[in-house]
């Protein structure tokens, strides 16, 4: 029975993947952004009438949907390397940053209480670090409160955008990791229970006595769950908020990376968060549908120049506007129609 | 006039000739109609069924061929890498499916004997419809249940003194060792054993009351006790059916998906003790499939799907097998 389920779920994700009406712009892919484009998306629809039909499929999803050309662009939270997106005939794009915060259930310890390094954070997730009092906790939290408590590591089960920045800074900052683990959306974890999306390692984590795992930002707020310091490449303990994940996207040099090829963990500055990532947007170079991929092109350029308090109220940053500049840039020049006439200029 | 009268029987007999023909022809018209339909309703199953195994087995062509039969007994699910094996995934598929009918089918024969011999007339029909309902309810229940209540009583109340207990118990210890994590192949296990338990029951219970009364009856006239009667008289009897209803179970709790996934822990490893997490290849086609990013990665979940269905389809047909022996014989 479950095959057939999953057929028919598979057909039923490549039916709705289909293009849209030609007045809607069709998008798939990462579901991390997806409270944003559709706060995005409605707001846009109430003030020009066009709408967007975004289908969070997730990022593998979208990736397979845009090389297909079966929606106008796809969404991605991990970025494709330069030389894939140039294979693909595709152009990438941020919209908005936001960041993973550790978030742990121990008894008497609340967010903030501890802070933990990269290092440190390494060991727990490769499960070399087994108990709450281990030394190297202790040394980092000489004041706070641990017990022999056994730590459960708790990971995403299904593959993830969140995951791969998670172990993209992992691998950064602890040359075992990168060796036995690496970086992806999904990884051979070492260590601990998986569960799916972030709401499932939240409840896991909620559920669990001496848990640790990894959420998107908003899901910690909004469960208000015990979040963990963090101190980043300057050695400075931040706490996770809108703040430092705005630190670290402004600190990050945009301007330089080819197709935007940027991942925002452990970035240097004083105040910014270590394990930042912004989402991406895919699309064709040359779009076949010239007239669809304006509309898309419009509707980013929208969001970018209005949409900023949309997305802080939703927990997300959005991009700074040096690196919107570059965005447009990119889209005049690289962007157009058979004609090789820019699709928008500014 | 002569001639005219007898015109008229004739010219009627020759309608009524005409009418049967044309009413007969309409019955065949109508039948021809209604058998091509039944019988295109029932081949579309059979293409259905040959459908879904073919896309599998395409499906599962490119990782099948890349890892041989290194697929079945590699332990390594590495997307990094891009290495899969089906081991960890098929260890727990049968790890818990086994320690689930281990829990359900003792307990569900001892409440199909109850029902069957000792239950008060008025207690029957309750009981009879809990455990309809219990099949009735849906996995994500469970699942949920599973995760909320059930896991985090076994992590605080049952795995600590488990693990205690053991810890110095040679063999044992590393069954019931590491972290009380909550949930685990121990814990999908009693969710899987719970969710089995009215297959396990109702079959047992129907097949206990075809035992004809007469050689229960005669067992109690030698003295029996009903203990002796059910192990020396019922159980042997129907041993068939039993086996058929909890091979339907085992159908079933190999299947699952959502509530397993729920509470397992996701975890591609073996490991001997019981209360660490795995996975099972439902659990983790339905985890990973939407997020799959590759072909290998994608057609190694098709081949684990192709697996599983080989494994329900042996356990199946063996039930059918099972079950269809004993309607013959009671028959």
């Amino acid at each position: 029975m479950n095959f057939i389920k999953t057929i028919v779920a598979a057909g039923l994700v490549a039916v709705s993947a289909l293009p849209a009406v030609a007045a809607d712009i069709s998008g798939a892919g990462a579901t991390f952004p997806y409270p944003i484009y559709a706060k995005w998306a409605d707001a846009y629809k109430k003030e020009t009438g066009n709408g967007l039909n975004y289908q969070s499929i997730g990022s593998g999803g979208g990736i397979k949907q845009i090389q297909a050309k079966t929606v106008t662009f796809g969404a991605s939270d991990m970025p494709l390397k330069p030389e894939d997106v140039e294979k693909a005939g595709l152009v990438q794009f941020p919209t908005v940053v936001g960041g993973d915060v550790p978030v742990v259930n121990l008894d008497g310890v609340t967010s903030g209480d501890l802070k933990l390094d990269g290092t440190t954070l390494a060991k727990i997730f490769l499960g070399e670090i087994k108990t709450w009092d281990d030394a190297a906790i202790k040394a980092l939290n000489p004041s706070a409160k641990l017990t022999s408590q056994a730590i459960v590591v708790v990971h995403r089960s299904d593959g993830s955008g969140t995951t791969f920045i998670w172990t993209d800074y992992l691998s950064k900052v602890s040359a075992d990791w990168k060796s036995k683990v690496g970086a992806n959306t999904a990884v051979e974890w070492p260590a601990g229970i998986g569960a799916k999306g972030n709401e499932g390692v939240a409840n896991n984590v909620m559920q669990t006595k001496g848990a640790i795992g990894y959420v998107e930002y908003a899901y910690a707020k909004q469960n208000k769950m015990t979040t963990v310091n963090m101190i980043n490449k300057d050695g400075k303990s931040v706490a996770p908020d809108a703040a430092a994940f705005q630190a670290a996207a402004a600190n990050a040099d945009w301007v330089n990376a080819k197709n935007f090829y940027l991942i925002l963990t452990d970035q240097p500055g004083a105040a910014s968060w270590p394990i930042a990532g912004a989402t991406f947007i895919l699309i064709h170079k040359q779009p076949q549908d010239p007239a669809a991929a304006t509309e898309a092109l419009k509707f980013f350029s929208w969001a970018y120049a209005k949409g900023g308090k949309m997305a802080e109220d939703l927990d997300y940053v959005p991009m700074p506007a040096s690196v919107v500049k570059a965005i447009q840039a990119v889209w005049s020049n690289e962007i157009k129609d058979a004609n090789g006439k820019p699709l928008l200029t500014n | 006039m002569v001639e005219v009268t007898w015109q008229g029987p004739d010219v009627s007999a020759r309608q009524n000739v005409e009418d049967r023909a044309r009413a007969l022809n309409r019955l065949r018209l109508s039948d021809d109609v209604f058998r091509i339909m039944t019988r295109s309703a029932a081949m579309f199953v059979l293409a259905i069924l040959g459908g879904v195994i073919l896309a599998l087995f395409l499906g599962s062509l490119p990782a099948l061929r890349e890892f041989g039969f290194g697929f079945l007994v590699s332990e390594s699910w590495n997307p990094v890498t891009e290495k899969f094996g089906a081991l960890a995934p098929v260890y727990g598929t049968l790890m818990t499916s086994f320690l689930a009918m281990l829990i359900a089918v003792p307990f569900g024969l001892l409440i199909a004997m109850f029902l069957t011999e000792l239950c008060p007339k008025w207690l029957r029909r309750p009981i009879g419809i809990a455990i309809e309902l219990l099949a009735g309810i849906p996995s994500i229940i469970y699942g949920i249940w599973g995760l909320f209540v059930l896991a985090p009583f076994l992590q605080q109340y049952i795995q600590p003194p488990l693990i205690k207990t053991f810890q110095n118990v040679p063999g044992l210890s590393a069954l019931f060792e590491g972290p009380p994590y909550g949930i685990g192949i121990f814990t999908a296990s009693l969710i899987l054993a719970i969710m089995v338990l009215p297959f396990v029951t109702s079959i047992s219970r129907d097949v206990f009351d075809a035992v004809p009364p007469v050689l229960k009856e005669a067992a109690y006239g030698l003295g029996c006790s009903t203990w002796e009667v059910m192990r020396y008289v019922v159980l042997p009897y129907t041993r068939v059916g039993v086996i058929g209803g909890v091979m339907l179970g085992l159908g079933r709790a190999l299947g699952e998906t959502m509530a397993v996934t729920f509470v397992i822990g996701n975890a591609h490893r073996i490991s001997t003790s019981l209360l660490a997490p795995g996975t099972t290849i439902s659990a983790t086609i339905a985890n990973e499939f939407t997020e799959a990013v590759g072909d290998l990665y994608t057609s190694s979940l098709i081949a684990l799907g192709l697996i599983l269905f080989v494994i329900t389809f042996v356990v199946l047909a063996i039930a059918r097998y099972l079950l269809m022996r004993i309607e013959r014989r009671i028959g």
